[in-house]
């Protein structure tokens, strides 16, 4: 795995069991102990993630805001100064290139997080979008490790590290402090559905970090969670995965995420015509999710059928929910068969799906 | 390292069969196996009284990872099958010599486990 890129936390993971895997042209953790026991572990006390391999940009200059509301399709204007926003941004098409999140840190100063297997792709997209506009794109995705700290004990763990005061820093909001002496941007995000922090801090921090939050977590319950359970806990808060619920042909509207786009918001932005049309004119499928009753995993790619056989779609995930003990998924269907009974073959048993609105399971984290 | 205990034969495709002092077999998938595998989340099993040819799949066996076929390690009779790993699939990961077995066989032909490898040829195979 030699041509693979590595976090800093890459011999971390390593003396601590991890098993090490291809994730994007990144050598990451997929698993330290068992997926399904760290999964369990982030939603009973904590996890902690090692995410430095997402990318991470800074859009600087007078006009950062009017561009970022170009770029995306969220409302970017109805930032101030610590708040975080989760978007998708969007080709002509209004399929996706990437989601992100828009943290503002000040006046004309925004800082994206992109996804690991989307940062050359978005750094083009980004700056050549960004050409008319008086804005500075910098990649910063080398100077930054992240670490994130999960789970309903994840405030408390970060909190006996920081003189901070979380409690004052809301779901989707960020404050700057240091945690554990390391100088850090706090931000209350997280990708598994539970309350916790995002901790982006200097790459050459991110092994003293890492330890001093194992050693603060551990007497709490906190355990490594790696990728795996990071998919699993997504899955079952209902989060999208780029590449999988959204893609360059499965728009936000379809995904289910119109909540992100503000076709109203006041000004253009890439992909409003082609959403404006989706919306007026309804969309041909839609992502569903589903559960199974059975503990057989429904996996990507597995053809959906309708009521009468034929193939009406197909799942974009699967895995077995370790807190219901059964099956579940995503699936693109057409919006016709959604409303009747669908059905995949496992190996030659036929299981019906039966939809679900996310999460599957419920969640006592603060609301955006 | 993986466990590979020294009273076992083992398949190429990592099931490991033991003869009983009465003549039967028990089946089941060794340490690498499940290891290679991650969390194991479902096992799929032949009825009892099913007869099995050598090689030919008995099942499946399913991990967050990925679902694998198992292979029959000798012809047999399937006479007991592990009830138990329905409902607790993860003893495969836990105790995959123990509580996880799969199957009893009535050997088609005893003399046929000697095609098997010993321990140390299984070991020497996981390199």
């Amino acid at each position: 795995m030699s041509d693979l890129h590595r976090t800093p936390l890459r011999d971390f993971h390593a003396a601590h069991g991890a098993r090490l895997v291809d994730f994007a042209g990144w050598e990451m953790p997929v698993q330290y102990r068992s997926i399904l026991e760290e999964h369990k572990a982030v939603r009973r006390a904590a996890g902690l993630f090692d995410v430095s391999h997402m990318g991470e940009v800074d859009v600087r200059g007078p006009e950062a805001g009017k561009f970022l509301n170009y770029l995306v399709t969220n409302d970017v204007a109805k930032l101030y100064p610590g708040r975080v926003l989760y978007s998708p941004m969007c080709y002509p098409s209004g399929g996706v290139v990437d989601d992100l999140l828009v943290t503002m840190r000040g006046p004309d100063d925004y800082f994206l997080c992109i996804n690991a297997g989307n940062v050359a792709k978005d750094l083009a997209w980004i700056r050549e979008q960004s050409s008319p506009f008086a804005v500075t794109i910098t990649d910063r995705s080398d100077d930054y490790a992240l670490l994130a700290v999960q789970g309903p004990r994840a405030a408390e763990i970060v909190q006996s590290l920081t003189g901070a005061k979380l409690g004052l820093v809301q779901y989707y909001h960020v404050t700057e402090g240091t945690v554990a002496g390391i100088h850090c941007l706090i931000s209350r995000t997280g990708y598994t559905g539970e309350d916790g922090f995002e901790l982006y801090h200097a790459a050459g921090d991110a092994v003293a970090l890492a330890e001093a939050v194992l050693a603060a977590g551990a007497p709490r319950g906190l355990e490594l969670a790696g990728l795996g359970a990071r998919d699993s806990l997504r899955l079952e808060a209902g989060y999208p995965l780029y590449g999988h619920e959204i893609t360059q042909d499965i728009s936000p509207l379809t995904a289910g995420l119109g909540w992100t786009v503000k076709l109203d918001k006041g000004a253009d932005f890439i992909g409003r015509d082609a959403l404006v049309a989706e919306k007026k004119n309804g969309a041909v499928n839609k992502v569903v999710f589903f559960k199974t009753g059975d503990r057989r995993i429904v996996r990507a790619e597995t053809p959906v059928l309708g009521a009468n056989g034929t193939i009406v779609g197909r799942v974009l995930s699967g895995t077995l929910s370790p807190l219901l003990n059964e099956s579940i998924g995503s699936a693109l269907v057409t919006v016709a068969a959604a409303r009747e009974a669908l059905v995949v073959d496992i190996r030659g048993t036929k299981l019906n799906l039966h939809l679900v609105k996310p999460p599957f399971v419920e969640l006592k984290k603060a609301t955006q | 390292m993986s466990n590979v205990p020294t009273n076992l034969c083992y398949a190429k495709s990592h099931e490991w069969l033991k003869v009983e002092a009465d003549g039967t077999a028990t089946v089941g998938i060794s340490d690498y196996a499940q290891s290679s595998l991650g969390d194991i989340t479902y096992i799929q099993l032949p009825k009892v009284g099913t007869v099995l040819k050598t090689g030919e799949v008995f099942g499946v066996v399913e991990s967050v990872k990925a679902a694998s076929d198992l292979y029959a390690p000798a012809a047999g009779t399937v006479i007991a099958i592990n009830a138990a790993l329905d409902g607790a699939p993860e003893t495969l990961n836990t105790a995959p010599y123990e509580g996880g077995w799969m199957l009893k066989l009535t050997l088609s032909n005893p003399g046929e486990t000697t095609t098997l490898l010993a321990a140390a040829a299984y070991e020497q195979l996981l390199g």
